[in-house]
């Protein structure tokens, strides 16, 4: 989290390969990043699906370029296409589905080719507010079955504190990570910790924290 | 369905009648507003003599070669130059001053270059014709999302991966707006140069049976004309939907451009 500007989303593109860090490298796993690979997928909160592909087309796109052969890709894509709720879309257009719909294929398309990390940019933030809260819900399933690493951004205190283990907040000039805080509550997580007591304390220490840091910056 | 066929027609349908009354009752000299039923006589002696189908075909040789070539060379070149910028820069104010040059303008030059037989003529259709696609192709592949790009890069696409999958459906759709200006541009200048210098084809013969004072047939060799120009038109535009399912649907027939 960190108020617009402080570099939230560059450091995902860094973290994806898509742009070049002017100083210093970043490591996964101990392997330095070089450029774009497929262990690594991102969401974008533009959805960013090919229109000219329908749903399958979409999501069949990594691994067309992975090499997968056609019948095993059919079979990835649908098992993936359900595990969105998806099932019955397949043929569909990106322009017949609603924001939420095209998030879900977004999210199954990087999903698809078995990346180690999902990278995800603001995703829900352009959806209203409960489709934002379905696929929050949704993200935690799909975390449940795959047991993928997720680097997520977002603005939202209460998204942030409901989904993540680890909140890192950033500063703006410089973009700087300015706390890491732990969120103490186990998984699986369900639509009552949204709002639970205990993470009471916890929310109002992260809203004050990306408060002091967006005040900051419009200094 | 035939109803609205019907109702959509009404305005060509009271045309057409005006055109066949007016000469007859006197009100427009019929020496020269020959009537439709006139027309239609005159079309059908030309297509039994085969004159009109020779010329017909003449002008749609023409027509398509020029067009053809604009086609397999502007449409790479429009790739290179949208892609490129370095390509664009050097070579942008070349273009914008080029196609400033009117295609009629310059047939002379082409005439003495390359004489009255078929490629001055299909030279000059290039000409006209290659600007519409140029810049059209230009244009769809400098409006591609770059999020696309970046999304596709992601997935582990390389360059020419990225032009195939992404670049080029992307620029689909501004491409076959340039092909149908290209086409109607091709009609355009067609006429224009097998009246100035032909002994052949469509614009020859109006030109030829005007002055021969054979008016029901210059009509039938216009019309003719005018529903070649349909015809190309809506083969593009049945292209067009072929092609690209994925839009939302618009009226495509009135974004005419």
């Amino acid at each position: 989290m960190g108020p617009s500007g402080c570099g939230k989303s560059t450091f995902l593109e860094i973290v994806a390969g898509l742009i070049k860090p002017t100083s210093g490298s970043v490591f996964i796993d101990g392997r330095q990043i070089k450029g774009p690979d497929r262990n690594r997928g991102i969401v974008f909160q533009g959805y960013a699906l090919f229109p000219w592909r329908s749903v399958i087309g979409n999501i069949a796109y990594g691994l067309e370029e992975k090499g997968v052969p056609v019948k095993e890709r059919e079979k990835i894509c649908r098992k993936y296409i359900s595990l969105v709720g998806l099932s019955g879309f397949e043929n569909h257009y990106p322009f017949q589905l609603s924001g939420g719909m095209k998030q879900r294929v977004a999210i199954a398309r990087a999903l698809a080719y078995d990346p180690d990390i999902l990278l995800m940019d603001e995703p829900f933030a352009s959806l209203d507010a409960q489709t934002r809260e379905i696929l929050q819900g949704e993200i935690l399933n799909i975390w449940d079955k795959t047991r993928k690493t997720v680097i997520f951004v977002t603005h939202n205190i209460e998204e942030a504190v409901f989904l993540a283990d680890r909140i890192a907040i950033m500063s703006a000039r410089p973009g700087i990570i300015r706390k890491i805080v732990d969120v103490p509550l186990g998984r699986p997580r369900f639509e009552e910790h949204r709002t639970a007591q205990e993470l009471m304390s916890l929310r109002q220490e992260v809203g004050k924290l990306v408060r002091e840091e967006a005040s900051k910056n419009a200094i | 369905m035939p109803y609205r066929y019907i109702r959509n027609s009404t305005a060509l349908i009271a045309l057409l009648l005006a055109w066949e009354l007016l000469p007859a009752f006197g009100i427009v000299n019929r020496t020269f507003l020959s009537s439709p039923s006139e027309v239609s006589a005159a079309m059908a002696k030309l297509i039994m003599t085969g004159e009109l189908g020779m010329h017909t075909g003449i002008s749609l040789q023409r027509a398509f070669t020029g067009f053809g070539l604009a086609v397999i060379t502007m449409i790479p070149l429009g790739f290179l130059m949208g892609w490129y910028r370095g390509f664009e820069e050097i070579s942008d104010n070349l273009v914008q001053t080029m196609r400033q040059v009117s295609s009629l303008s310059l047939f002379p030059v082409f005439l003495l270059f390359f004489g009255i037989g078929e490629i001055s003529k299909i030279a000059v259709i290039y000409w006209g014709t290659q600007w519409p696609i140029l810049l059209n192709t230009i244009s769809g592949v400098k409006s591609v999302d770059p999020l696309l790009i970046k999304s596709a890069r992601s997935m582990g696409s390389g360059d020419f991966s990225i032009f195939k999958k992404v670049v080029l459906p992307s620029s689909l759709p501004s491409i076959i707006v340039g092909l149908r200006l290209g086409a109607t541009h091709a009609i355009l200048v067609l006429v224009a140069a097998e009246m100035i210098g032909a002994t052949s084809g469509l614009g020859y013969s109006i030109k030829n049976w005007e002055f021969n004072f054979m008016i029901p047939e210059m009509y039938a060799a216009i019309v003719t004309l005018a529903l070649l120009g349909l015809t190309t038109n809506y083969s593009l535009v049945y292209l067009e939907k072929k092609m690209i399912k994925w839009k939302e649907e618009t009226n495509v027939l009135q974004v005419e451009k």
